[in-house]
C-alpha cells in the first residue's frame, strides 16, 4: 500500500527526491539492475560498443525492444522488419502514457513539457507512478514521476556498462535468468496494482489471448491482445457496475414487485 | 558498411524512433482526457492486457538465451513466482525471487 509519507506539503524538488526514494526501494531497482546487466552482456556478445549499448538504454528505455534491435542488427539485417518488430514490441507504451497523463498533468502543462516525463515511462515507472501519484498533490506528480523515471533510467544505463564489462565473468545461465525477470516482474507488479475487476480481468485475458493469437499466426498479435483483452475487460467492468447499481436502486420492497 | 556511424544511425532510426513514437502519440491522445472518464478506464484495461500479453509472449516465445530453458521450466517458474507473490504478503519482490529461483533450479536440473 502507498504510505502517505509525503503528504500535502513540500516542494517540487521534495517530490522528485521522494520519487528517487520510491524507485530505489522498489522491486524494480533490482529488476532493472538485473535486466540491464543481461542486456549489456548481450550487446558485448553481438559486438556493439559500450557507448552504443548505454545510449540505446538512454534512448529506447524499453527492454524487449532493445533486445530485438541488438539481435536483429546482424549482417544482412532486414531493416524494415526489425523496425516493425521493435515498434510492435513497444505498443504498450502508448496506453501507459495515455492512462498516466490525465492523472499527473496540470491545467497549464504544454505538450513539449511532457516529452521528457513521457520518455521515462516504462512499465516499471508506470507501475510505481500509478501506485503513488494519486497520494500526492497534483503539482508534485510530474516531479515525482521524473524522480522515479530518472533514477531507474540511470540505474539501467550504469548497469548496461557493468554487464558489458562483466560479460565474460557471467555464468552461462545469467542471460536466460535476466530475460526472465521482465515477464515475472511485469506479472506480479501488475497483479499487485490490479485492485478492481477491470484490471484483474484485463490481466487474465491478456495472458490467455496472447498465446492464442501468437500461435494462430495472427499479425500484430500483441496489439490485438491489448485491444481485444482490454475491451472485454472493460465490458465486464461495465456489466458488474450495472449490476451493482441496479441491485442498489432496487431495494428489498421493489425487488418483491419484480416478476 | 561505414563502421563508425552505421550502428548509431540504426539505433536512432530503427531503435529509438519506432519505439518512442508510441510515447509521443500517447501525449497527443492523452491531452484532452479526463482522469475519471470512461475512456481512461478502457485505456487502463488495454494497457494491462498488453503488459500481460508481453508476459505470455516472452515466456512462450522467448528471445535468445531464455529459449534454451525448457518450456515446462519457464511455465512452472512463472506460475510458481505468481503463487509466491499471492501467498507471501502480495510482495512483488517475493514473486520475482521465487520465479527466478525456480527458473535457475529448473534449468540446472533439466538442462538448457
Amino acid at each position: 500500500m502507498p504510505e502517505p509519507a509525503f503528504a500535502t506539503s513540500g516542494t517540487a524538488a521534495g517530490a522528485f527526491l521522494h520519487g528517487t526514494r520510491v524507485a530505489l526501494t522498489s522491486v524494480f531497482a533490482f529488476v532493472i539492475v538485473f535486466t540491464y546487466i543481461g542486456y549489456g552482456a548481450l550487446c558485448h556478445d553481438y559486438g556493439f560498443s559500450v557507448g552504443w549499448a548505454m545510449l540505446s538504454t538512454v534512448l529506447q528505455w524499453a527492454g524487449p525492444a532493445q533486445v530485438i534491435l541488438v539481435t536483429g542488427l546482424g549482417p544482412g539485417a532486414l531493416v524494415l522488419e526489425t523496425a516493425i518488430a521493435v515498434s510492435l514490441s513497444s505498443v504498450r507504451l502508448l496506453p501507459i502514457v495515455v492512462a498516466l497523463l490525465p492523472m499527473v498533468r496540470r491545467e497549464n502543462s504544454r505538450p513539449w513539457q511532457l516529452v521528457i516525463p513521457a520518455h521515462f515511462m516504462a512499465v516499471s515507472v508506470w507501475v510505481e507512478a500509478m501506485r503513488h501519484a494519486p497520494t500526492l498533490p497534483r503539482e508534485h506528480r510530474i516531479p515525482f514521476c521524473n524522480g522515479v523515471g530518472l533514477t531507474l533510467l540511470t540505474l539501467g544505463t550504469v548497469f548496461t556498462a557493468v554487464g558489458y564489462y562483466m560479460q565474460a565473468a557471467l555464468p552461462a545461465l545469467f542471460g536466460a535468468a535476466a530475460m526472465f525477470i521482465t515477464p515475472i516482474s511485469f506479472l506480479v507488479s501488475t497483479a499487485r496494482n490490479a485492485r478492481i475487476l477491470l484490471e484483474k480481468a484485463a490481466l487474465a485475458l491478456g495472458l490467455l489471448l496472447a498465446p492464442v493469437l501468437a500461435y494462430a499466426g495472427v499479425g500484430f498479435d500483441l496489439l490485438w491482445t491489448g485491444v481485444i483483452g482490454g475491451t472485454l475487460a472493460y465490458l465486464l467492468h461495465r456489466w458488474q457496475r450495472h449490476r451493482q447499481r441496479s441491485a442498489k436502486s432496487s431495494g428489498p420492497e421493489s425487488s418483491s414487485t419484480m416478476p | 558498411m561505414s563502421f563508425a556511424m552505421e550502428p548509431y544511425l540504426a539505433l536512432l532510426l530503427i531503435g529509438f524512433l519506432p519505439s518512442e513514437a508510441w510515447r509521443w502519440l500517447g501525449i497527443v491522445l492523452g491531452r484532452g482526457l479526463d482522469e475519471n472518464s470512461e475512456i481512461i478506464l478502457w485505456v487502463r484495461a488495454v494497457a494491462t492486457a498488453l503488459i500481460a500479453g508481453v508476459v505470455a509472449r516472452i515466456v512462450l516465445i522467448p528471445p535468445g538465451a531464455l529459449a534454451g530453458v525448457p518450456l515446462s521450466v519457464r511455465l512452472v517458474a512463472l506460475g510458481g513466482g505468481f503463487l509466491a507473490f499471492l501467498f507471501i504478503r502480495r510482495s512483488a519482490f517475493a514473486g520475482v525471487l521465487a520465479g527466478e529461483a525456480l527458473l535457475i533450479a529448473g534449468a540446472l536440473a533439466f538442462g538448457t
